[in-house]
C-alpha cells in the first residue's frame, strides 16, 4: 500500500456518510425540535396529543371549559338533548352534560394516573431486578408474573376491590397491580436486551464499573420502550378504571365519573342516546389518543 | 414428549397453586371484615351487635390465624370444596358450575366470532392491492381495542333493540339473546388478534422467504395465504390463552350490560356483597382455564412451527408470558 | 449521470453474443421516502447477458446492484418503481406486462438465487415442497409427480441424500445445504436466466467456493445465463465471464473479467482493486514520508524469535466449555480447545477461523470476559487467570477492544465525545476539560474531522463508527488491542482504509494487535502470526508467509484455496 492511501485523511468515508446518517445534533435542544417537528409532520399524531393536552386542561380547570353546573340541574331542562346551551344535551335531573364529562376528567384522570404509576413502579422495579440480577432472582419473579399472568387482569382488579372495598383510591391501586405483570416484562426484556448488547459489553471492557453500566447505559437504553409502555397502559388504565367504575365501584354517585356517567345513562339508553354515546365517545377518543402517542414513542425507540 | 406433557402439566399445577395462594391472600389479609358485612346485611357496618359479629367469624372459622385458614382452604380446594358463600351458604362451587354453562355459551360464541373476525380484517388491510383499502382497514384494530365493552355493549342494544327492535334486550332466552353480548364481547378480542396478526402479517411479509415465493412466481393469493399467513399465525396463536382470559373477565361486563346469568353477573354479586369465597372460587377458575388454554396452546404448538421440539428446557411455562406483552403492545 | 461508462463491448475480447438473453437498457429506478420526496437508486443502466454466460455486476452497498437484479425479476422493494428503461427476454419486451402476467414469468424462465439462505426458505414447509411448489406454480408437474421430481432438482444441486434432504424443514439444514437447496428451486422450471444475488456472501469461504463451483457447471451445462451481483471483486473476477462495475446507480466500466482486472480504466475500478484484499497479496506497511514503498519488511522488525520472547499476551492450553440446555445429546459444548498462543508487543497475531470455530470465544477468554474452563491466561507475564474485581478491572486498563459491528458497538444514545471518554471517565483519568481534550486528540490520531465529536453514532458512516471504537480503544493507551472481525462489516473501500488506520497506529503506539477474522485475505495484509482454528482447535499456526503460502495441514490448504479472487489472480499470471 502506498503513501498516499496511509496519510489520506478519512474524508473519503467521511463523505459517504451511512444510510443512516441524518443532519442533526444528539444535544437536548436539537432532540427536542426534532420531537416538535416530528409531531407536526403527522395530522393524526398531532390530534392525539391535542386530544391528550386538553382533556388534561379539562382536568385541571375544568371551570375554564364550561360555565355550568356538573351536580346541580335544572329539572326544567331534563334529557334536552345536545344543542348551542348543553353540548352534550343534559341528563334525567336537568344537569348539563357536557359540563359532568369536563368537571369528571380530574376524577378519572387522577385514578388513571395513580394506577398507571403503581403498575409501572412495582413492575419496573420486579423487570429491572429480574433482568439485570438474572440467576435465581429472575426465576422467582418469572413466577410470579406467570402468576398475575394467569388471572385476567380484570379479575384480579376485582379480587383486590372485594378485599379493599371501594372507592377511586382502591379502584386504582387494584388496576395497577393488574398491569404490574406488563410492566415487568416489559423492563425485563429491555434490560436484558440493553445488557446483552456489544456496546454494553465494550463499556464493560473498557472497565466501566457495573453501577455506572447501569445508570449510563442499561436505564437510558431501556427506557424508550417502557415510555411507549406507559403510555398504552394509560389508555388501558382509562378502559379498566371505567370498565369499574361502571360497574359502580368507584367514587359514589353523584360524581361524574366517566364510567359511571355512562352507566348513568343505561336507563334512558331508548330515549336520551347523547347520555351513553357521547361521555363514551370521549374516553374512546382518550384512549385511541393515548395508543396513537405510545406507537409514536414506539417507533422513534425502533428508529434509534 | 410423555415426560414433557407431565412436566408442563406440573408447572400448570404450580401455576394453579399460586394463583389460589396470591388471590387468597388479597381477600384474606387485606383490611376488610366480611363477617361484619353479613352481619350488616348491607345495612350500616358501625351498627352490628360484637356478639354477634364474634359469633359469626367464629362460624366461618375467621377468627382462627391466617395461616391455619389458608391450610385449611388449600385442603378443601384439593377435595373441590372453596366454602360457603358468606350470602347466600351455598357452596361457592355449586354457584359457579350453575353459572358457568351460560358463560361458556357466550364466551364460546364470542371466541370463534373474534378468530373469525380479527383473522378476516388481519389479512384483509395487507392483502388488497390498493393502498387506500389496506390503509382503511388497518384503522379497524386499533379502534377496536380503544373502545370500551359497555360502550360497545350499550350502543348495540341502543340501535338494534331500541331502535330497530331486533334483539331482545336483556335476558337468555334463546340463541337469539346472544347475538349482541358476543358481539360485544368478541370486538375487544378480536381487535387484538387482528393487531397482533397484522403486525405480524406485515412482518412476515418482508421476510426473505417471502421473496423467495414471489420469485417462483407464486400468485398474490398463494403468497400471502400459503407463505405468509401461515407463518404469521404463529404468533398470533400463542395469545390465546390470555385472549380466553380476557373473554372471561370481558364477560363480566357484558353479562352486566345484557343483564345475563352467568359467571360474569356472579362476579359482580360476590364483588358487591364481599363475597369473598365465591370470588376466590372464581379466580381460580379462570386460572384453571388459563393454564389449561396454554397448556393445550404449547402442545399444538410443534404442529404449527417445526422449530419447536418438545423439550424447552427452564423458561417452558414463560413462554405464554411474552405474548401479552406483544398482544398489548401491538 | 457521469458520461459514458468505459467499455469493450466491441473488442475482441468480449464473447459478444448475438441475441442475448436478458438485455437491459436504460433502465432507471427511484425510491421513495417517507416524506414523499424520490432519490434516484439505477440511472440509465443497460446490460445484456447472452447464453451460457456470467455476468457479473459488482459495486459497494448503495450502488444499485442489487436494485438492478430486482427490477430483472420486477421485485423491487416497496416504494421502489422502474422509472424508464426497457427489459428484453429472449427477445421478448417485458417492460409493460402485468403483475399477473409476471407471475407466469418469475420462476418459470427467470430464476432467483437469493442473498441470504439462512433466512430465504420459508421455516414451517419442508424443503422438497418449497422445491416442488414451481414445479405445480407453472403446472410443470402433478404435486405428487413434483415431490419426485424434486429430489432430482435437489440431488442436482449437490445436495446429498436427496430423498431424506426433502423431508426435512429448513432449520435442520446448514446455511450452504440451505443455498444448494434454493438453487435447486432457481433451476426448477429450467429457466433463461438466473439471478443470483450475493449468492454465498453468508456463507464460509470453503462452502461458499464449492457452491460457487456447483452453480457454475449447472449453469455451463444448460446454457443457462447469469447475472452474478456481488460486492466481492475477487468472487466476480473468479467466477464471470464479463464485469460490470456500478457505482452509484450508474455503470462506470465494462468488459471481459480479465481485461477489467487486468487493465482497469475507470478511477473507481482501479480503487476498487487496490482495496479488494483478495487480490492485494502483501502485508500493509508504513511508507516513510519520501513515498510509496512495497517493502515487505517492516520498519525496526523484531528478530526472528518476535512475539515470543516476552509476549503482551500469552495464552496457555487454554479450555472453554459452555454446559449445553438439559436435554440436548450432550452435556457441554467444548468452543475452546487446548489452544496457545502468544502475541509480541508491536505485533499482530491474527486467529482465523470459519463461523463456530471458537476463535471469537477465544478472544474472550483473552479479554477476560469469558473464563477458562482450564489453562492460563497471561498478560505481560503476570498470571491474570484468577484475576477479580479490582485487580481485573486495574488491568483492564491494558488490553481494549473493537467489536465487529461499529453500528452495535457504540450506545446510540452518546456523542463521539462521550463514547471516547467513557474509558477515561470510568478509570477517573483528568478532569472534564482534560477528558475533552483527550478526546479531541484521539479522534484526530484516527483521522475523524474534530466536528464529529458532538455528533451521536447515527449520524456517521461505518468506516467513521468503526474508527470511534477505536479511538475509545486507545483512550486508555493499552497495550493489546483485540480486534474481533473489525473490517467484516464494511464496504471493500473502507475496509482498507481501516486496516491502513489500524497498521499506522500500530506503529506509532507499539501496540500488540489480536486480530480475529474469518477472512484470510485482510490477514494476509496486517498479521505478523497467524494461528488457523477449526472445531475449537488451532490446527496450524506459524508465520504468517508461512501459513499463507505453505500452508502444511488439509484444513488450511483448503482454507488458503478458497480466497475468492486466487483463480483469476493465476489465469492472470499464467496468461
Amino acid at each position: 500500500m502506498t503513501l498516499q492511501t496511509l496519510t489520506r485523511p478519512a474524508a473519503a468515508d467521511a463523505s459517504a456518510p451511512g444510510p443512516a446518517a441524518t443532519p442533526a445534533r444528539a444535544d437536548g435542544a436539537g432532540r427536542t425540535l426534532r420531537g416538535a417537528r416530528h409531531v407536526l409532520r403527522r395530522p393524526g399524531l398531532l390530534v392525539a396529543v391535542a386530544v391528550l393536552l386538553l382533556v388534561a386542561a379539562w382536568a385541571v380547570a375544568p371551570q375554564a371549559f364550561t360555565a355550568q353546573d356538573p351536580l346541580g340541574g335544572v329539572p326544567a331542562d331534563r334529557l334536552q338533548a345536545p344543542s348551542g346551551a348543553h353540548w352534550f344535551g343534559t341528563d334525567h335531573l336537568g344537569r348539563d352534560v357536557y359540563a359532568r364529562v369536563v368537571h369528571g376528567a380530574s376524577l378519572t384522570l387522577r385514578t388513571t394516573a395513580l394506577a398507571v404509576a403503581v403498575g409501572l413502579v412495582l413492575g419496573s422495579l420486579l423487570g429491572l431486578l429480574a433482568g439485570f440480577l438474572r440467576g435465581w432472582v429472575d426465576d422467582v419473579i418469572g413466577r410470579l408474573v406467570d402468576v398475575l399472568l394467569a388471572i385476567p387482569s380484570i379479575l384480579l382488579s376485582l379480587a383486590i376491590i372485594t378485599a379493599l372495598g371501594f372507592g377511586p383510591v382502591k379502584v386504582a391501586v387494584a388496576v395497577g397491580i393488574g398491569s404490574v405483570a406488563t410492566f415487568a416484562r416489559v423492563m425485563r426484556a429491555e434490560v436484558l436486551r440493553v445488557s446483552t448488547s456489544v456496546y454494553v459489553e465494550a463499556a464493560r471492557a473498557s472497565g466501566l464499573r457495573w453501577p455506572a453500566v447501569l445508570g449510563r447505559h442499561v436505564l437510558p437504553n431501556s427506557s424508550g420502550p417502557v415510555l411507549a409502555l406507559v403510555a398504552l397502559d394509560f389508555g388501558t388504565a382509562v378502559l379498566a378504571v371505567s370498565a369499574l367504575s361502571f360497574l359502580g365501584y368507584g367514587t359514589p354517585p353523584p360524581a361524574p365519573e366517566w364510567g359511571a356517567l355512562v352507566s348513568g345513562g343505561r336507563d334512558y339508553l331508548a330515549t336520551a342516546w347523547w347520555l351513553t354515546t357521547l361521555p363514551g365517545l370521549v374516553i374512546v377518543a382518550v384512549v385511541l389518543a393515548a395508543n396513537r402517542v405510545s406507537r409514536a414513542l414506539e417507533k422513534t425507540g425502533e428508529d434509534q | 414428549m410423555t415426560r414433557y406433557v407431565l412436566r408442563r402439566a406440573g408447572q400448570g399445577l404450580f401455576v394453579l397453586w399460586a394463583a389460589f395462594t396470591v388471590a387468597f391472600f388479597v381477600l384474606y389479609l387485606l383490611p376488610s371484615d366480611p363477617a361484619a358485612l353479613v352481619a350488616s346485611g348491607g345495612g350500616e357496618v358501625s351498627q352490628v351487635d360484637p356478639a354477634q359479629l364474634a359469633a359469626l367469624r367464629a362460624e366461618y372459622g375467621l377468627d382462627r390465624p391466617i395461616l391455619v385458614q389458608y391450610g385449611d382452604a388449600l385442603l378443601g380446594v384439593l377435595t373441590g370444596d372453596f366454602g360457603d358463600s358468606y350470602v347466600s351458604g351455598a357452596p361457592a362451587t355449586t354457584l359457579v358450575a350453575q353459572a358457568l354453562p351460560e358463560t361458556l355459551k357466550l364466551t364460546g360464541a364470542a371466541l370463534a366470532v373474534a378468530v373469525a373476525g380479527g383473522t378476516a380484517v388481519a389479512v384483509a388491510s395487507v392483502f388488497p392491492r390498493a393502498r387506500f383499502l389496506r390503509q382503511a382497514l388497518a384503522v379497524l384494530p386499533p379502534l377496536g381495542v380503544a373502545l370500551p365493552t359497555f360502550f360497545v355493549g350499550l350502543v348495540l342494544l341502543q340501535w338494534f333493540s331500541f331502535r330497530v327492535p331486533v334483539f331482545p334486550a336483556i335476558g337468555n332466552e334463546g340463541a337469539i339473546s346472544l347475538v349482541l353480548p358476543t358481539i360485544t364481547l368478541a370486538v375487544p378480542a378480536g381487535a387484538q388478534l387482528a393487531q397482533v396478526l397484522s403486525r405480524s402479517l406485515r412482518g412476515t411479509l418482508g421476510e426473505p422467504y417471502v421473496e423467495t415465493a414471489w420469485a417462483k412466481g407464486a400468485s398474490r393469493t398463494r403468497v400471502h395465504l400459503a407463505h405468509a399467513l401461515r407463518n404469521a399465525a404463529i404468533p398470533a396463536f400463542t395469545v390465546l390463552g390470555v385472549m380466553v382470559g380476557g373473554l372471561l373477565g370481558g364477560a363480566v361486563v357484558t353479562e352486566t350490560v345484557f343483564s345475563r346469568v352467568g359467571l360474569g353477573r356472579l362476579t359482580v354479586q360476590s364483588v358487591n356483597q364481599q363475597d369473598a369465597p365465591v370470588v376466590l372460587a372464581i379466580v381460580a377458575f379462570s386460572a384453571l382455564v388459563f393454564v389449561v388454554v396454554t397448556l393445550v396452546v404449547d402442545l399444538v404448538y410443534p404442529l404449527l412451527d417445526p422449530r419447536i421440539e418438545l423439550r424447552t428446557p427452564r423458561g417452558a411455562s414463560r413462554r405464554a408470558a411474552p405474548q401479552r406483552a406483544t398482544a398489548v403492545n401491538a | 449521470m457521469t458520461g459514458t461508462p468505459v467499455t469493450d463491448a466491441q473488442a475482441t475480447d468480449s464473447p459478444a453474443p448475438e441475441a442475448p438473453v436478458l438485455e437491459i437498457s436504460g433502465l432507471e429506478v427511484a425510491y421513495r421516502a417517507a416524506d414523499g420526496s424520490t432519490r434516484p437508486a439505477v440511472r440509465g443502466v443497460d446490460l445484456r447477458v447472452g447464453a451460457g454466460e456470467v455476468v457479473a455486476l459488482v459495486g459497494e452497498s448503495g450502488s444499485g446492484k442489487s436494485t438492478t437484479a430486482h427490477a430483472a425479476l420486477h421485485l423491487l422493494p416497496r416504494g421502489g418503481t422502474v422509472t424508464a428503461g426497457r427489459l428484453r427476454l429472449d427477445g421478448r419486451d417485458l417492460s409493460d406486462l402485468t403483475a399477473k402476467e409476471w407471475q407466469a414469468v418469475r420462476g418459470r424462465h427467470v430464476g432467483l438465487v437469493p442473498q441470504d439462505p439462512t433466512v430465504s426458505l420459508n421455516p414451517v414447509v419442508r424443503v422438497g415442497d418449497q422445491v416442488a411448489e414451481v414445479l405445480v406454480i407453472h403446472g410443470l408437474a402433478r404435486r405428487a409427480d413434483a415431490r419426485v421430481r424434486a429430489v432430482e432438482l435437489l440431488r442436482q444441486a449437490g445436495v446429498d441424500d436427496p430423498a431424506g434432504r426433502a423431508r426435512q424443514y429448513p432449520h435442520q439444514l446448514s446455511g450452504g445445504l440451505r443455498q444448494r437447496v434454493l438453487i435447486a428451486i432457481a433451476i426448477a422450471a429450467r429457466p433463461r436466466l438466473v439471478v443470483a444475488d450475493e449468492p454465498t456472501s453468508a456463507l464460509d469461504v470453503t462452502v461458499q467456493r464449492r457452491i460457487l463451483d456447483h452453480l457454475d457447471s449447472l449453469v455451463r451445462e444448460t446454457g443457462t445465463a447469469v447475472l452474478l451481483i456481488t460486492h466481492d471483486l475477487g468472487v466476480a473476477a473468479d467466477r464471470a465471464d464479463r464485469i460490470l462495475v456500478l457505482q452509484d446507480g450508474v455503470i462506470v466500466e465494462e468488459g471481459a473479467a480479465t481485461r477489467v482486472l487486468a487493465d482497469p480504466q475507470h478511477p473507481y475500478t482501479r480503487r476498487l482493486i487496490a482495496a479488494a484484499p483478495s487480490l492485494a497479496s502483501s502485508r500493509l506497511v508504513i511508507g516513510d514520508d519520501r513515498g510509496p514503498t512495497t517493502d515487505v519488511e517492516r520498519p525496526e522488525a523484531p528478530s526472528a524469535a518476535e512475539g515470543t520472547a516476552s509476549p503482551v499476551l500469552a495464552l496457555d492450553r487454554v479450555r472453554k466449555e459452555f454446559a449445553l440446555p438439559r436435554g440436548a445429546e450432550r452435556r457441554t459444548l467444548v468452543a475452546v480447545d487446548d489452544v496457545s498462543l502468544a502475541v509480541g508487543r508491536g505485533r499482530t497475531y491474527a486467529l482465523v477461523g470459519e463461523s463456530g470455530s471458537g476463535k471469537s470465544t477465544t478472544a474472550r477468554l483473552a479479554l477476560r470476559l469469558e473464563h477458562p474452563t482450564a489453562g492460563r491466561v497471561v498478560f505481560r507475564g503476570q498470571d491474570i487467570t484468577a484475576a477479580r474485581g479490582r485487580e481485573l478491572r486495574a488491568l483492564r486498563r491494558g488490553f481494549q477492544v473493537v467489536y465487529q459491528s461499529p453500528y452495535a458497538s457504540l450506545d446510540p444514545r452518546f456523542t463521539v465525545e462521550q463514547i471516547v471518554a467513557e474509558p477515561l471517565r470510568a478509570y477517573g483519568v483528568g478532569d472534564r476539560a482534560e477528558r475533552a481534550d483527550r478526546a479531541r486528540a484521539l479522534i484526530e490520531d484516527v483521522a475523524l474531522p474534530a466536528d464529529v465529536l458532538r455528533r451521536g453514532p447515527r449520524e456517521l458512516s461505518g468506516g467513521q463508527r468503526q474508527r470511534v471504537a477505536i479511538a475509545r480503544a486507545l483512550a486508555l493507551q493499552p497495550d493489546l488491542v483485540v480486534l474481533d472481525e473489525p473490517v467484516s462489516a464494511l464496504d471493500v473501500s473502507v475496509q482498507a482504509q481501516i486496516l491502513e488506520l489500524l497498521v499506522r497506529l500500530q506503529a506509532e503506539h507499539g501496540l500488540a494487535y489480536l486480530f480475529i477474522s474469518h477472512d484470510l485475505a485482510v490477514v494476509r495484509q496486517v498479521a505478523d502470526q497467524v494461528g488457523v482454528m477449526s472445531r475449537g482447535r488451532l490446527v496450524e499456526s506459524g508465520a504468517a508467509e508461512q501459513i499463507l503460502l505453505d500452508p502444511q495441514e488439509d484444513y488450511t490448504r483448503e482454507l488458503v484455496a478458497a480466497i475468492p479472487g486466487r483463480r483469476a489472480v493465476q489465469r492472470l499470471e499464467t496468461a
